[in-house]
């Protein structure tokens, strides 16, 4: 099977599992829909239907249908930066908080909880903190006179990273244990429970503009997997680039982040996945990673709110699945990606 | 068309590794690049490449300088072999291949029949269409290099400059580099190359430049220039000259 066609049925099976995820989270749940209910009730609403609301459609469109579009567009958003950074930064083990994105957001939402802010202020306080720890890892990086910057810069990821940690770790510590640490420690675990339909506008804006830069850039992915030297004498400012990509990624990581708490491995986990299925050329893999994440946080998040009484940290399942899934990964598929 | 360098004090932002250093190298000839290690060959290379800004002097592509030019028309004037590397990423050999159209479209766009047609070309003029499809990952050291080369005259350059590209290559690898070095030439190509074999020069190129220290010793065409004299003086050490019918080769004394 030649690499073209293959991607074809890559492609197919990113889909179903798109479609699937989003079947079984429009209709499981303590309020089970049937499939016949579900599409006569979209019909409808598509017909311009507009009676009495039944019970069904305001499960449908008030309750599940906002979570649905959150976890369809925080998987996507985390699959895309994933894949971005791990070209951007020639290493496959490479995850969208790289650069310090999530530890930055996770101090501002965890500030914006011990100040007793508002949900939305919270949200905002969590995208800025992640804005200000990259911007603060990439102007050392980029003050720091070294050969190889794509190494500096991940050292300083790592470094910024942990500081912030420590600065989360010193609010938490300050905060009232009874009311504010509970709610820290549920954010930090990353959750789509409370997702409405206003949160969803803070999260479409930033998601939609970094998705669309970096899908764009497919093409320009490839020479950027390359040694900085090799991609510039093929044409490529590197320099300019790689700023467009670190600030699209940053931007969608951070409005995830923001909207649904800390849910790690997504970014990870997925374009490996993606790889698998469509090869390594960015072109193909970029936009299978987006259609496999939204499907992939999909089956999570229901899994999340089904598999027990009281709802799962999606963080929590993301671990539990993502670990043995990515060491599988690492002893029989290896040559995807040496 | 002459990519040349006047002058040239050559180095990195911390240290000056040459001083000096006058270059030239016309269409449709072969300039090799010989000399020890540190003695400044990659140093030169890159700062010819446009990599590496001048310390002081200036590269002049075409008369006008080469840094006034933009990356991406540089890149369509210029190409670069690196020594072959292992890739992080398993792309095919065609996509590869097909990197070197990079500078031919915009930021956005994605390659178009042409593109893929003279890809094609490429692969078919170096003998590795076959591996089109298959992953860079897999196939061998002297195939690599080959796609390099292909990914390289893809880009449709005047000038095609390779870094080692003998290294790490077995002995009949080796001679199939040197021939199509040859025939770039012959095609109307300026090529300069580095390498560590005296006889790589002999048998590929034109002219032969000798760096020790950051600074020329010797440059001209390689039968006047290769002596067993200068080549001892080069890499301080015993060299032996074999010398029949046929030519002339040197071995390490």
């Amino acid at each position: 099977m030649t690499p073209a066609r293959s991607a074809v049925s890559g492609f197919a099976i990113a889909i179903a599992i798109l479609i699937a995820g989003l079947l079984l989270s429009l209709t499981v749940g303590r309020y089970p829909v049937s499939l016949g209910d579900l599409i006569s009730v979209l019909l409808a609403k598509a017909g311009g239907h507009r009676g009495d609301v039944s019970a069904v459609e305001s499960v449908i469109f008030q309750v599940r249908g906002p979570r649905v579009m959150a976890a369809m567009l925080v998987g996507a958003a985390l699959a895309v930066a994933g894949t971005a950074f791990q070209g951007l930064f020639r290493n496959p083990l490479v995850s969208p908080d790289i650069l310090g994105a999530s530890s930055g957001a996770a101090l501002g939402a965890v500030l914006g909880i011990y100040l007793s802010l508002g949900v939305f202020a919270i949200q905002a306080t969590a995208f800025i903190g992640g804005l200000i720890a990259v911007g603060i890892v990439y102007m050392i990086g980029a003050s720091v006179r070294s050969r190889d910057p794509i190494l500096v810069l991940v050292l300083t990821g790592v470094v910024v990273g942990s500081l912030f940690g420590a600065g989360v770790g010193l609010v938490k510590y300050l905060a009232d244990p009874y009311n504010q640490l509970p709610a820290m420690t549920f954010w930090l675990l990353g959750s789509l429970s409370a997702t409405g339909v206003h949160d969803l506008l803070p999260l479409v804006g930033p998601v939609a503009a970094g998705t669309v830069v970096l899908i764009a850039l497919r093409w320009r992915m490839n020479v950027m997997s390359l040694p900085e030297e090799e991609a510039r004498t093929l044409g490529v400012a590197t320099g300019p680039l790689r700023i467009a990509i670190v600030a699209a990624a940053t931007l969608v990581t951070s409005a995830s982040v923001a909207a649904a708490g800390i849910i790690g491995w997504v970014g990870l986990v997925v374009p490996h996945l993606a790889r698998s299925l469509v090869g390594p050329d960015f072109a193909r893999l970029l936009p299978a990673a987006a259609i496999l994440g939204g499907g992939y946080l999909l089956l999570i998040d229901t899994l999340a709110r089904t598999l027990a009484q009281v709802e799962i940290p999606l963080g929590i399942l993301t671990a539990v699945i993502g670990t043995p899934f990515f060491i599988w990964l690492l002893t029989s598929v290896q040559k995807t990606w040496s | 068309m002459i990519l040349e360098g006047h002058q040239l004090t050559i180095g990195y932002p911390d240290r000056v590794v040459g001083t000096g250093l006058d270059v030239k190298l016309g269409k449709g000839e072969v300039l090799a690049l010989l000399g020890p290690n540190g003695g400044g060959k990659t140093t030169l290379l890159k700062t010819l490449l446009g990599l590496l800004v001048p310390k002081a002097g200036e590269v002049r592509l075409d008369g006008s300088v080469l840094s006034a030019r933009s990356i991406r028309e540089r890149a369509r004037l210029i190409a670069y072999v690196p020594q072959t590397h292992v890739a992080t990423f398993a792309f095919t050999v065609e996509a590869v291949v097909l990197m070197g159209r990079t500078a031919h479209g915009d930021l956005f766009s994605r390659p178009t029949t042409k593109d893929r047609a003279i890809v094609a070309g490429m692969l078919d003029r170096l003998g590795i269409a076959p591996l089109a499809q298959r992953p860079y990952t897999m196939i061998s050291g002297g195939e690599r290099q080959l796609v390099l080369l292909a990914r390289a005259l893809a880009q449709e350059p005047q000038f095609v400059v390779l870094d080692e590209p003998t290294a790490n290559l077995d002995f009949g690898n080796q001679g199939k580099v040197m021939r199509e070095i040859r025939a770039l030439a012959a095609s109307g190509l300026g090529v300069l190359f580095t390498t560590h074999d005296p006889n790589h020069a002999l048998r590929a190129a034109d002219r032969a430049y000798l760096l020790r220290g950051g600074e020329r010793l010797a440059e001209g065409p390689v039968r006047e220039i290769l002596t067993r004299e200068r080549l001892e003086s080069l890499y301080g050490a015993p060299v032996q000259m074999i010398t029949d019918a046929t030519g002339t080769a040197f071995i390490p004394g």
